[in-house]
């Protein structure tokens, strides 16, 4: 709507000899009306958030967090925040505490070398724990501090300097200290200030950061109060103008909590969120407090940044927690509005019990506020997101708990979640000026309790007719043990009633029935409803696949849950035997269950070796018999030789060749004898190497008788 | 008529080759004496494989096989020693014999180490 406005606009400029713009007046409202709704919309959709109050246990978590370590702390400052929040927190001072603090305040008070910083912080410390300071020594600080204000170039400088000689006059009643060119001073401080509203540190360093404007702030206020005539009036009027520029760039977050921050250019100098706002807090009350008439703050831009510190809750680093109990302590010093916060002790109804809505006004560290009425201006729900539920009622103020509380919810608040809308109105009109409230504070409050379940029961139907073969009436609230028969032609009907306390329908997040076969295979089906009356009807003739043609006993297991439900239940109602056809050949398999997890990692079942089983020998009666019969053709042979009258006369005679014949012979043997060996225990390799040795020697003597027998029967053949 | 006349001569197919094998010389007849009874040892081997199964086969292997590669390495001899075998005129028996040991000495190594 608006784009289309502009792009009216814009072509109606760009063609002049069309006349003038003419939006009729429907349309101007139309697009008005959205814009507003738009608005609203997004204000409702902002963070309906709650903050409390400072209470207990931030007193026992700065117990925890500012501790002694090895009798001492570990520098000036932090002795100094560790008594600060002490003191602001409202806890007694410690022994052991204050006499560490005591020491090394005089040790750095007595020493002619520590640097204006250490003083500060030594001086800060002692207006807390009240140690005792010789005179000679707070002459000699005295006398530094002002060399150091003489001697300052950077804007620390001027801090710690200024910072000293301030506290010093405080703790000191005799001395009357003044500053010597306080407005000299003063100049030569606000050259460091930038025209956005923040310092630089000094003239060096170009960047500029909303923690130096703090700390410049605390300083320049320091020296108003040091001077010893009036300063020029122009000049604080300007420190005015500075102040509300660096409003102006104050930062904001979704839930209305406002804070100042620098820009991340160096990660050492960079100060967050947190010490940034706390310091610009601290500098703006201290120049509130020595400045007459009004700073002219915004409330709201007051109330922001109060919520911004109670927004973090517990710090867990002792430094944070000192930002925020600093910061907040400022707010409720008097030099600026009082931030006064709404928070609820529970934003958890219950309807059922009757709970009543209380609501607290308080500051930052929860003491009272003044006299005041809280208003419930709206509840809007995720429904109704433009009408209020309600209409516009004052909240009792029960002056014993300092609650304001409304008895009892209205009837148009029924269970579910809402967003209340209050509004703070001061009753004196003085308090006005004192105290900041904020316009409408947002909060989601979440309204459960009892619903009714009622007529719940289960019922099988024969399929075609719809008749009723077996009905149970459930009990969900106790124990049920419905015990159903049902084959694949039939339907099962389960349904009942909720209503909740107001009499109004209700839609839980959760409304199942499951079913579970012996064989731990589940099926879950959602009861689906209309209005008031849930039902489910499981029509068997149609699930039959779907439970894996697996027929047998069912446990059925009932579940309605939600949020707002104070009694959701998980209920078995019972079992139900179903008697389905068997499965078909293709039909799926139920998926496999899950194993127990334990098991898969416990010991396995045994495993035994099943040894090969050894080939069945024969006989070794039968095995020898053949082993004679195999003799035999040897036998034979031998026999056959004898029959054909083999002799020996070619046997040579002469005694060389004799003796190379029976070698030979022998050889033979020998290479036979050494095959037997070698089935018997000898390896490959071994009568490898004999044989070598063997066969060449039974070359050697195998041609010698041989060739010696051919030449006798070629002689021979010859002759 | 005709079997009868089969049968005798059957007979005489018989005579006459006894009469044929008695002329040959003596050392081819104590080589076929060889070859007759190494043939034998392997039958009854096989008998013997045939009764029990063929576990193990690879002895069974191994024995029938010794028995069969001496018979073949011996008839290579009697081919090679034959005289009247005009291919192997001018190779000396010797020489011949002398190959059928050294030929028998490797197989039976073979054999050996198969027996397991």
């Amino acid at each position: 709507m608006l784009a289309d406005i502009c792009t009216r606009c814009l072509t109606a400029k760009t063609s002049p000899q069309k006349g003038r713009i003419s939006l009729t007046f429907t349309e101007m409202a139309r697009s008005l009306a959205g814009f507003l709704v738009l608005v609203l919309v997004v204000s409702i959709c902002e963070g309906a958030s709650l903050f409390q109050p400072i209470s207990d246990s931030h007193r026992s978590a700065a117990l925890e967090l500012f501790t002694l370590d090895h009798g001492s702390f570990e520098s000036l400052e932090e002795t100094y925040e560790a008594l600060r929040t002490f003191q602001i927190l409202g806890m007694e001072k410690k022994p052991d505490v204050t006499a560490a603090a005591c020491r090394s305040i005089s040790e750095t008070v007595g020493s002619s070398s520590s640097t204006p910083k250490d003083l500060f912080y030594a001086l800060k410390a002692n207006s807390i724990a009240e140690c005792k300071i010789h005179e000679k020594a707070s002459k000699g600080i005295i006398s530094s501090l002002n060399a150091a204000v003489r001697g300052a170039s950077s804007l620390l400088d001027f801090y710690y300097s200024v910072g000293g000689l301030v506290l010093i006059k405080d703790q000191n009643s005799k001395d009357d200290i003044h500053l010597v060119d306080a407005e000299g001073v003063f100049r030569s401080v606000k050259a460091f200030s930038q025209s956005d509203g923040r310092w630089r540190y000094s003239s060096n360093n170009p960047e500029s950061s909303a923690f130096a404007a703090g700390i410049a702030l605390e300083t320049l206020a320091g020296i108003v109060s040091l001077a010893s005539s009036e300063l020029d009036q122009s000049l604080i009027n300007t420190l005015k103008n500075d102040i509300s520029k660096l409003f102006d760039s104050i930062e904001k977050y979704d839930d209305g909590t406002l804070y100042f921050n620098d820009k991340l250019v160096d990660g050492h100098e960079y100060q967050g969120p947190l010490s940034t706002t706390s310091s610009v807090l601290r500098g703006l009350t201290a120049f509130a407090a020595v400045t007459t008439g009004n700073l002219n703050l915004p409330g709201d831009k007051i109330l922001g940044l109060a919520k911004f510190f109670l927004g973090i809750g517990v710090p867990g680093d002792a430094k944070d927690f000192f930002y925020q109990i600093d910061a907040l302590a400022c707010l409720e010093s008097n030099r600026v509005p009082i931030p006064l916060i709404l928070s609820l002790p529970s934003t958890v109804l219950s309807l059922t019990k009757k709970d009543s809505l209380k609501v607290r006004v308080t500051t930052v560290f929860g003491s009272n506020a003044p006299p005041l009425a809280v208003k419930l201006v709206g509840a809007f729900s995720s429904r109704s997101k433009d009408a209020s539920l309600v209409e516009i009622q004052e909240l009792k103020f029960d002056q014993v708990s300092g609650l304001h509380i409304l008895n009892d919810l209205p009837e148009s608040i029924d269970v579910g979640s809402y967003t209340f809308v209050f509004e703070v109105v001061l009753q004196e009109a003085e308090d006005e000026m004192v105290y900041v409230t904020g316009s409408q504070t947002k909060v989601s409050i979440f309204v459960t309790g009892l619903i009714k379940i009622e007529n719940s029961e289960i019922v099988i139907l024969d399929n075609d007719l719809g008749s009723i073969e077996s009905q149970k009436k459930l009990d969900l609230a106790g124990k049920n043990a419905a015990s159903l028969l049902a084959n694949h032609l039939q339907k099962l009907r389960l349904s009942f009633q909720l209503t909740t306390p107001r009499g109004h329908a209700f839609k839980p997040h959760q409304a199942f029935l499951k079913l579970r076969h012996e064989s731990e295979v589940e099926h879950i089906f959602v009861v689906g409803n209309s209005g008031k009356q849930f039902e489910l009807v499981l029509n068997f003739l149609g699930l039959v696949e779907k439970f894996f043609y697996l027929s047998g006993k069912y446990d059925m297991e009932l579940t309605v849950g939600d949020a707002a439900m104070e009694n959701s239940l998980l209920v078995a109602i019972g079992h139900i035997e179903l008697d389905l056809p068997e499965a078909p050949e293709k039909a799926p398999r139920p998926p496999p269950q899950p194993v127990d997890p334990y098991s898969r990692y416990g010991p396995k079942a045994e495993i035994t070796h099943i040894f090969r089983a050894p080939e069945k020998r024969p006989p070794q009666e039968l095995s020898l018999a053949f082993l004679g019969l195999t003799i035999l053709p040897l036998l034979g042979f031998l026999i056959g030789l004898v029959r054909l009258g083999v002799n020996m006369k070619n046997f040579p005679t002469k005694p060389v060749p004799a003796t190379f014949g029976v070698l030979f012979h022998l050889g033979i043997g020998a290479v036979l004898l050494l095959y037997v060996f070698f089935w018997l225990k000898l390896d490959l390799f071994q009568t490898l190497k004999m044989l070598g040795f063997l066969g060449v020697f039974l070359v050697f003597v195998g041609h010698g008788v041989l060739s010696h027998l051919a030449a006798a029967s070629a002689k021979l053949k010859s002759a | 008529m005709g079997r009868a006349s089969s049968k005798e001569d059957a007979g005489t197919l018989f005579h006459s080759l006894r009469s044929a094998y008695a002329a040959t010389p003596l050392n081819l007849k104590i080589i076929d004496l060889y070859v007759g009874f190494s043939i034998f040892t392997a039958l009854i081997q096989v008998v013997y494989m045939a009764i029990v199964g063929s576990f193990p086969f690879n002895s069974f292997l191994s024995g029938v096989l010794s028995c069969v590669g001496t018979a073949v390495l011996a008839v290579c001899l009697r081919i090679q020693v034959n005289k009247e075998n005009k291919e192997f005129k001018d190779l000396p028996p010797e020489r011949a014999f002398a190959d059928f040991v050294l030929c028998n000495l490797v197989l039976h190594l073979v054999i050996m180490n198969f027996l397991g």
